[in-house]
């Protein structure tokens, strides 16, 4: 049987649930021996997101164009998507924007009404990515397989999702252990 | 002292009559979930999480405000209640800002151990992000009406057990809200005895004490079910 093919992506989110992932600790050496890191900020250099993933954590909500292209690239090109951490699920602290409405009453408030000097909007496109209006959490973009709550999701809690997927099972998202959020 | 005997989820109940179908489960062991039911406060019936089904009837009915009957057939856990159980939760996480990481009552919280409870592992209802104010105005505490449900336990605990009555609520639909007095800041309502009680009622980190922070609101929800035991039974210790 050839190798499970694993992914990680780090959208709008802290990347505690990165830290958290490397958190595993001695366990980490035994994943790396189950499965080929194709693409992870935490583990390999890729700078593309290949085809043909078989399960990918994607932590963080989607907040802006780049978050969004790379969401939708991961879902085409991958198996099993697990929405990895509070950010991806409830879109979290970086949602707590959307209170002030839209992308552009955001962007006035942090960069021209607390501006310390030279207040101006960033504005580089290519380059920097347009902020989207709404932060919003993964599932309400493109269809979830896996949700795996917490901020951030404990080590155990990780190790717990991703040992039975590596079997080819399931794994079970119930009880405190599993899906408190927070 | 008459009695009355009913089914539940097939289970032979004799309970006193004129107790509440959550009563009666209680005392046969059947945990049904609620999170506006506060022990020694009167019922509201307003969060619906208590709904059961009773042979004869399609509505369901809210175990909290419906009273035992001789014969009644009750199911406590069916897959439909399951359902509805799941899909009230995750609607009170999408009508407010439920942000359970920076929350004072996160690992504390009655709304969270329902979650779990109910097995939610995410909201398929979109999140409305609504627009809501934080009012720190009293000396000791504070009001995030970001994180309220509308339980209503601040209002009856303060109306029933302390007989200040500050808290009320105000408004309809999407703009209902908790108002302190007149709907004024709470600072500002002299009514206020400062004891504490809503901060123990809430069961989130709405009402919390100024300098509580993440995950620090301990809480002591049974002391309020003593205060009425000692008020109304003489039992002075617990």
């Amino acid at each position: 049987m050839s190798k499970i093919r694993f992914a990680t992506v780090w959208l709008a989110g802290c990347s505690g649930c990165h830290m958290s992932f490397l958190d595993m600790d001695e366990w980490l050496i035994d994943l790396a021996a189950q499965v080929d890191v194709v693409y992870s900020p935490v583990g390999c250099d890729l700078k593309d997101y290949p085809d043909n993933v078989d399960v990918c954590l994607v932590e963080g909500a989607i907040a802006n164009e780049e978050n969004l292209e790379l969401l939708r690239h991961v879902r085409a090109r991958t198996k099993t998507l697990i929405s990895f951490g509070d950010c991806a699920v409830t879109a979290n602290v970086p949602a707590m924007r959307n209170m002030l409405g839209g992308a552009e009453p955001v962007l006035k408030r942090a960069y021209l009404e607390l501006g310390d000097s030279t207040p101006q909007l960033p504005h580089e496109p290519g380059i920097v990515p347009e902020l989207l209006d709404q932060v919003r959490p993964v599932h309400e973009w493109v269809p979830v397989d896996i949700f795996m709550p917490g901020c951030p999701p404990s080590a155990d809690r990780i190790r717990a999702t991703l040992e039975p997927l590596l079997r080819g099972e399931m794994p079970v998202m119930e009880g405190r252990d599993m899906i408190k959020f927070g | 002292m008459s009695i009355t005997t009913l089914k539940i989820n097939g289970q032979d109940v004799v309970t006193e009559s004129g107790k509440t179908v959550l009563d009666a489960a209680k005392e046969a062991g059947v945990a049904i979930p609620t999170l506006c039911h506060l022990e020694g406060v009167s019922e509201a019936a307003a969060c619906r999480l208590c709904a059961v089904e009773v042979k004869g009837t399609p509505k369901l009915l809210p175990a909290c405000v419906t009273p035992v009957s001789e014969g009644m057939e009750v199911e406590t856990n069916t897959p439909k209640l399951q359902d509805y159980r799941r899909m009230i939760v995750e609607l009170f996480f999408a009508e407010g800002n439920h942000v359970c990481s920076i929350c004072v009552a996160n690992g504390n919280c009655e709304l969270q151990d329902v979650a779990i409870e109910v097995g939610m592992d995410h909201s398929r209802f979109s999140y409305r992000f609504p627009d809501r104010g934080v009012d720190l105005s009293h000396p000791m505490f504070g009001i995030d009406h970001n994180r309220c449900i509308l339980c209503t336990r601040c209002v009856r605990v303060c109306d029933e057990v302390e007989g200040a009555h500050v808290w009320d609520v105000g408004n309809r639909g999407e703009a209902c809200y908790i108002v302190s007095g007149m709907d004024q800041p709470w600072g500002e309502v002299s009514a206020c005895t400062a004891c504490g009680k809503c901060v123990d009622a809430c069961p989130t980190g709405s009402i919390f004490r100024k300098g509580t922070t993440t995950g620090e609101k301990a809480g002591d929800r049974a002391k309020l079910e003593f205060l009425v035991n000692a008020r109304d039974k003489q039992e002075w210790s617990r």
